[in-house]
C-alpha cells in the first residue's frame, strides 16, 4: 500500500507542488528590506562604533594611562606608551587602537575606571590609505570633541545599569 | 491589420527579388529585437521573482524600481575584454557562442505569434523545431571543448548528455502532440485545439502527462534549474562558460533565455492553443500567446527558486526510466482516444 501511495505521490509531483505553494506564499509575501543609506535600523544606545577619547568639561583629557584597556583588549589592538607631565600627572604620550585588529568587543570602554576610552554609534567611517584606520591618540581626542554630546547622552541613558 | 501588402504595394518599383528579401529582413527584425528586448527584461524579471520569493525586493536602483538594470548589466559585459584562455582552440572559442545563439533564434521563425503570424509557415514546423533545438547543444560542446579547461569540459559532457537524454522524452512528447493534432505544422496544431470549450479544448487535458513531460523537459533542455548540472556553481564552478567574459559570454547568457522564452512558447502553442482564447466569445488573438508564454517563464522562474539541484544520476533515471516509459504508454493512449473520436477533442469531423 505505501508503495502504491509513494508512487502516487511521485507522479502526481504531489511534494514539489507542495514546495512550489511554499515558496509562492512568500512571492507575495511582505518584503522587509531596509534600504540602507536612506532607511536605517534603529541603534541602540550600547551600540560599538568607532572608538573616541573624551575629555572632562574643563579640557582636560580624562585617560591617566592606567594602560587597563590594552591590558583587556582581546584582539591587541591598543598601544599605549605614558609619561609624567609637567604637572606630576601620568598622561599617555602615545594612545594608538589599530582599527583593522579591534573586534569592536566593548572591552576597553567597560575596563576604563574615568571613562575616558569609549566606543560611539558613529559607524559609517572608512579608510582611503595605509594607515587611516591606526587611530592615533590626536584623532580619538578629535573624536570625542566631535560626538561630545551624543557620548555623554549615550552614558547618561546607560547610567542606571552600569 | 497586416501591414507587409502595403509596404510591398509602396516598393512595387524595386525589382521584386529585393522587395522580397526587404520584407523577409523587417520580419525577422520584427521577432528578433522584441525577442533580444524580452531576454533583457527576463534577466530582471528572474532577479525580481527569486528576489520576491526570497523576501527580498531585488535590484531597484539602476532607473525607476530597478527598470533600466538590463542595460547597465548589457553595457558592463559590452565595456569588457573578451579573454581567450591560453591553449584554447581560438576559432572554437569564439565560434561557440554563435553555435548556441543561432538556433534559439532561428526557431522562433516557425513559431505562430496569431493566426496569419508566421515568418516560415512550413509543414515540418515541428521537426524544424526539434531539429534546432537540438542543434542548441553544440554551442555547449563546442564551447567546453575549445576552453581546454577541466571544469568547462566536464560541464560541457554533462549538457551533452543530459540534452541527448530530455531530447527523447521531448521528441516522444511532440509525437503525442503530432498525432493529436494530425500535422507537423504548429499553425495546423493551434487550430486543431480549437473547439467550443475553450480552455478545455486544448490538448494540455488529453496529454496531459504529455504536457509535465514536455515542459520539465524544456526545462532540462535549456539547461535551467534544477536541471542546471552543466553550469553547477557549486561542483563545477560554471560549466562549460567558465573561460568566457565579455560579449562572448552574454551570447551564451543570451542563449540561454532566448531558448527559455522558446521552451515557453512552444508549450504554449502546442498544449495551451497558441492565440487561442481560454473563454469561448471572447476574441483570439496574439496578446492570449503572449499571456500564456509569460506564464510558463514565470513558471521557470519559479522552479528556479523552489527545487534545489537534481543530482547527477537522479537526472537520468528522470530521463529514461521515468518519462520515457510514461510518454510511450501516453502514446498508444491517445492514439486509441484519436482512433475512437473520444469527444470533446477528437470527436469525427
Amino acid at each position: 500500500m505505501s508503495t502504491i501511495t509513494a508512487y502516487l505521490k511521485s507522479l502526481t509531483l504531489w511534494e514539489l507542488f507542495k514546495g512550489l505553494r511554499l515558496t509562492g506564499t512568500y512571492l507575495i509575501d511582505r518584503k522587509i528590506t531596509v534600504q540602507y543609506p536612506e532607511e536605517k535600523t534603529p541603534q541602540s544606545p550600547r551600540f560599538r562604533g568607532l572608538h573616541a577619547l573624551r575629555r572632562y568639561p574643563n579640557g582636560e583629557e580624562r585617560c591617566i594611562a592606567c594602560k587597563l584597556c590594552e591590558a583587556v583588549c582581546p584582539a591587541l589592538a591598543i598601544t599605549i606608551e605614558s609619561q609624567m607631565r609637567e604637572d606630576g600627572t601620568r598622561r599617555t604620550t602615545r594612545y594608538d587602537i589599530d582599527l583593522t585588529k579591534c573586534i569592536f568587543c566593548g572591552f576597553c570602554e567597560e575596563s576604563c575606571p574615568v571613562d575616558s576610552i569609549v566606543e560611539t554609534r558613529h559607524f559609517e567611517y572608512h579608510g582611503e590609505k595605509r594607515g587611516d584606520l591606526l587611530m592615533t591618540k590626536e584623532r580619538l581626542l578629535a573624536n570625542g570633541d566631535r560626538f561630545e554630546a551624543q557620548i555623554a547622552a549615550d552614558r547618561e541613558a546607560e547610567a542606571r545599569y552600569r | 491589420m497586416n501591414p507587409f501588402p502595403l509596404i510591398e504595394a509602396q516598393l512595387a518599383w524595386l525589382p521584386s527579388p529585393v522587395v522580397v528579401t526587404f520584407i523577409i529582413v523587417l520580419k525577422i527584425l520584427l521577432i528578433v529585437m522584441p525577442l533580444m528586448g524580452a531576454v533583457a527584461y527576463l534577466t530582471l524579471a528572474e532577479r525580481k521573482v527569486i528576489g520576491y520569493i526570497q523576501v527580498r525586493i531585488g535590484p531597484n536602483r539602476v532607473g525607476p524600481r530597478g527598470l533600466l538594470q538590463p542595460i547597465a548589466d548589457a553595457l558592463k559585459l559590452l565595456c569588457k575584454e573578451v579573454i581567450v584562455p591560453q591553449g584554447a582552440s581560438r576559432f572554437l572559442f569564439l565560434i561557440a557562442p554563435i553555435l548556441a545563439l543561432g538556433p534559439a533564434l532561428a526557431a522562433w521563425a516557425v513559431i505562430p505569434f496569431g493566426a496569419e503570424m508566421t515568418l516560415a509557415n512550413i509543414n515540418a514546423g515541428l521537426l524544424y523545431i526539434l531539429a534546432l533545438t537540438s542543434l542548441g547543444v553544440y554551442g555547449i560542446i563546442v564551447a567546453g571543448w575549445a576552453s581546454n579547461s577541466k571544469y568547462a569540459f566536464l560541464g560541457a559532457m554533462r549538457s551533452a548528455a543530459q540534452i541527448v537524454s530530455y531530447e527523447i522524452a521531448m521528441g516522444f512528447a511532440l509525437v503525442g502532440v503530432l498525432v493529436a493534432a494530425g500535422s507537423l505544422n504548429l499553425g495546423d496544431i493551434v487550430e486543431a485545439q480549437r473547439g467550443g470549450y475553450g480552455i478545455f479544448s486544448w490538448f494540455w487535458l488529453p496529454l496531459l502527462p504529455l504536457f509535465f513531460i514536455y515542459f520539465i523537459s524544456g526545462v532540462a533542455e535549456t539547461n535551467r534549474a534544477p536541471f542546471d548540472v552543466s553550469e553547477g556553481e557549486s561542483e563545477i564552478v560554471a560549466g562549460f562558460h567558465v573561460e568566457y567574459a565579455g560579449m562572448a559570454f552574454a551570447l551564451f547568457f543570451l542563449a540561454e533565455y532566448a531558448n527559455m522564452i522558446l521552451i515557453s512558447g512552444l508549450t504554449a502553442v502546442l498544449f495551451l492553443g497558441g492565440w487561442l482564447s481560454p473563454v469561448p466569445g471572447i476574441p483570439d488573438g496574439i496578446h492570449w500567446f503572449l499571456v500564456k508564454l509569460s506564464f510558463f517563464l514565470f513558471l521557470f522562474l519559479w522552479f528556479r527558486a523552489t527545487f534545489p539541484r537534481y543530482r547527477y544520476d537522479q537526472i537520468m533515471r528522470l530521463g529514461w526510466k521515468v518519462f520515457l516509459p510514461i510518454t510511450i504508454v501516453w502514446i498508444v493512449v491517445v492514439a486509441a482516444m484519436v482512433v475512437w473520436h473520444v469527444p470533446p477533442w477528437f470527436a469525427a469531423a
